[in-house]
Formats: C-alpha cells, structure tokens, sequence
C-alpha cells in the first residue's frame, strides 16, 4: 500500500470528519465561552488541545517520512504570503474574540444546540459574500511577499525537523506546567446544567469579577 | 436534569484530534478544513440568489462556471461528517442543549449580533490567508510549515487583545 491513498470519496470526508468534530466536542470546543476563555487567559485548553494535536500528527508524519512509507513531498504544504496569512490569522483571531467562534467549531456549536453558533455560521456566509465583492482590489494584498512555496519552520530556520518538534514539545510541555491544575468551568456550563447545580461560582470567575 | 458527562482532558482530546489528523493526512494527502467549505456554500447559495453576477464575480465565478456544483468536494463530507461527530458526542455526553452562549453579561440579542459579527470577520480573514483555523492553523502547523505558525501567531495576539476588550461582558 502507498500513502498518502489518494481516497476522495464520500467515505473518508465522513470518516475524517466525524473523528474531527467527536474530538472537538469532547474537548469542550462546542462552547464559545470554553473557546474565548483562552483567549482572556482564563482556560487554556485550546492551546493544549491544538498544540497536543499539532505535535501528535507531526510526529507521525515525521515517523512516516523517515521510514519513507509516506515522503513529506507527498502531503500538502501551505504556502506563506506574509500579509495575507498574517492578517487572515488576525481576521480569524479577532472574529473568534467577538464572535465565540472559527469556522470549524461553528459547526460543532450549532450541532450541540447552540444558537449563537448558528448565526457565526450564517456569519461566515456573508464575510465570504463581502470577502469575494472586494477580491479583486484585494488581489495586490493576497499576492504580496510570496515566501518559498511550502516553506516549513524547519527550512526557514535550517534545523532539522526533530530539533523543531523538540522545542515544540518543551513549548508545550512548559506552557502545561504553568497552567496545570483545575479549570474553573462553572461559569462556562450551559445556563440549564448550572441553574440545576445550583453551584456558586468559584475560583476565577470570583476574581475576575473584582 | 442528567448532568452532562465532564469533559476530556485536553492532552487526550488533542490527541485524537491529532491521531484524526494524521489519518486524513494519509488517507487523502491533505489535511482537514471547514472555511473551504463555507467558500463553497456562499457560492452555491449566492448562484442561486443571483446566477449572472455569481458567474461574473472573479472570486467565486470558477467556482460555478460551466455548471459546475461548488459543493461536490471533499470538504463538504468532511464538514457534514464534522458535524455528525459532534452531533454524536453532544448527544451521548449528554451536552445536547438549545441555548445560546456568548457573553453572559449582554442580552441574547446583542450576543448574537457579536457572533454574527465574529462570523463575517473571521470568514474574511480565513479567505485572506487561505485557510482558517482548521486548514492552517491545525492541518499547515502539522506539517510544520511556515504559514501555519504564522497565522497561528496572528490569531492568538489578535484574539487575545480583542478577547481581553471583550473581557468585562463575561461573567
């Protein structure tokens, strides 16, 4: 068998897909107020998970080019365009901020009864509406300061790739040190689950009402 | 009321996450998304709303030239598997509820003008760059490159100033 498989079909969009938004959901990542409190420095969870999952599948598709089961000119690469990744990061980081979500965890939301992931939703279809009516004067912008074509950190920096997923992991490994221990949630219950415990609110939400 | 299961750790929730990952990437070659999928809805849904200036627009008209149905890709199963998944694990973990979230300090209806909002900014930001948070910032950082860590970069810096603007509307 050769990999990457080249499968298209229906089937491993719905395979890949149900694994992504089961572990989405188990994460919490339903929740805008679970995905916005790491943005406030409350939670963070979503730097665990995003940075656990990053390494994880890094490390495999390390493991796979070094056996040579999967070369890594076979994956695809995105490429930078420094403007136009930076500020997509910017316009996706400061949506999130105001509206609760990304793209991805909108659905996850919305398929666990949340409104207001709906409407992000519905949201996204008119940012991409705005987006394709100001395409064109947009053009030099989008197209500005090409880097190499899928240019990866371990090439920009000339270090070999276990030296970047090493300091990855002390990255990650530090981070979750400084922010071990319990995660006040109570104040990102859903409102019924909390008005049926009944509980106070504790640990950070006290604070950072003061 | 049952209450709900508590959530997984987040090492282990990533790692599946990431173990998921690594099988799209040797299933398809790629890795997985969500505002590619969006992309296309718009098109299909602005061909239907008006066909002429769909077809004309230089960003979405390659989309739905010749007939073509923006929506029969990958992604689109992707994104309906997506949701089935988190459908699944609301369900059983006893999460399924129909709220609304946001801000708990704003009225319902301001909070979804903020997610409305949020939503027509982050899309125009993930058309920009490409991707969003799924297809760059996820699938692009797994394979290392470049232009993952750099949105990467962009959107934690940005959504941590907006999310400590945002900070006193929270309980």
């Amino acid at each position: 068998m050769t990999f990457p498989m080249a499968i298209s079909g229906v089937a491993s969009g719905l395979i890949c897909g149900l694994i992504f938004g089961f572990a989405l959901e188990r994460a919490g990542f339903a929740s805008g107020c679970k995905l916005t409190a790491q943005l406030r420095f409350r939670d963070w969870a979503v730097f665990k998970v995003m940075f656990t999952a990053i390494l994880v599948c890094a490390l495999g598709l390390y493991l796979l080019d070094l056996t040579g089961v999967m070369p890594s000119e076979m994956i695809y690469i995105p490429t930078t365009y420094v403007w136009a990744t930076l500020l997509g990061g910017v316009g996706v980081g400061a949506g999130m901020a105001i509206g609760g979500y990304c793209p991805g965890t909108s659905v996850v939301s919305f398929m666990s009864g949340r409104i207001d992931g709906l409407v992000f939703f519905v949201g996204l279809l008119f940012g991409t509406l705005a987006f394709s009516g100001v395409y064109e004067r947009l053009e030099p912008v989008l197209d500005a300061l090409p880097g190499p074509e899928a240019q990866t950190v371990p090439q920009l920096l000339h270090l070999p790739t276990w030296v970047v997923l090493v300091a990855l992991l002390a990255v990650a490994v530090v981070v979750g040190w400084l922010t071990r221990g319990p995660v006040p949630d109570a104040p990102c219950a859903t409102p019924s689950s909390r008005a049926s415990t009944a509980q106070p609110r504790i640990g950070g939400a006290t604070r950072n009402a003061t | 009321m049952n209450q709900p299961k508590p959530l997984w750790n987040p090492y282990a929730a990533g790692a599946l996450l990431g173990a998921g990952l690594l099988l799209t990437f040797m299933m398809t070659g790629h890795g997985l998304g969500a505002s590619g999928f969006t992309t296309r809805l718009t098109a299909a849904l602005a061909h239907v709303a008006a066909p002429e200036a769909t077809e004309a627009n230089s960003y979405m008209g390659s989309m739905v030239e010749d007939g073509a149905n923006p929506l029969d890709s990958w992604i689109t199963w992707q994104v309906i598997g997506l949701a089935l998944g988190a459908l699944i694990a609301a369900v059983t973990a006893g999460r399924f509820r129909i709220t609304v979230d946001g801000p708990g300090r704003l009225k319902i209806g301001t909070r979804l003008l903020l997610a409305f909002a949020g939503g027509a900014i982050a899309a125009f930001g993930a058309r920009m760059s490409l991707g969003c948070t799924s297809g760059l910032g996820l699938s692009g950082a797994a394979t290392l490159a470049t232009a993952g860590f750099l949105f990467l970069i962009g959107f934690f810096a940005t959504g941590a100033g907006f999310g400590l603007l945002m900070k006193r509307f929270w309980q």
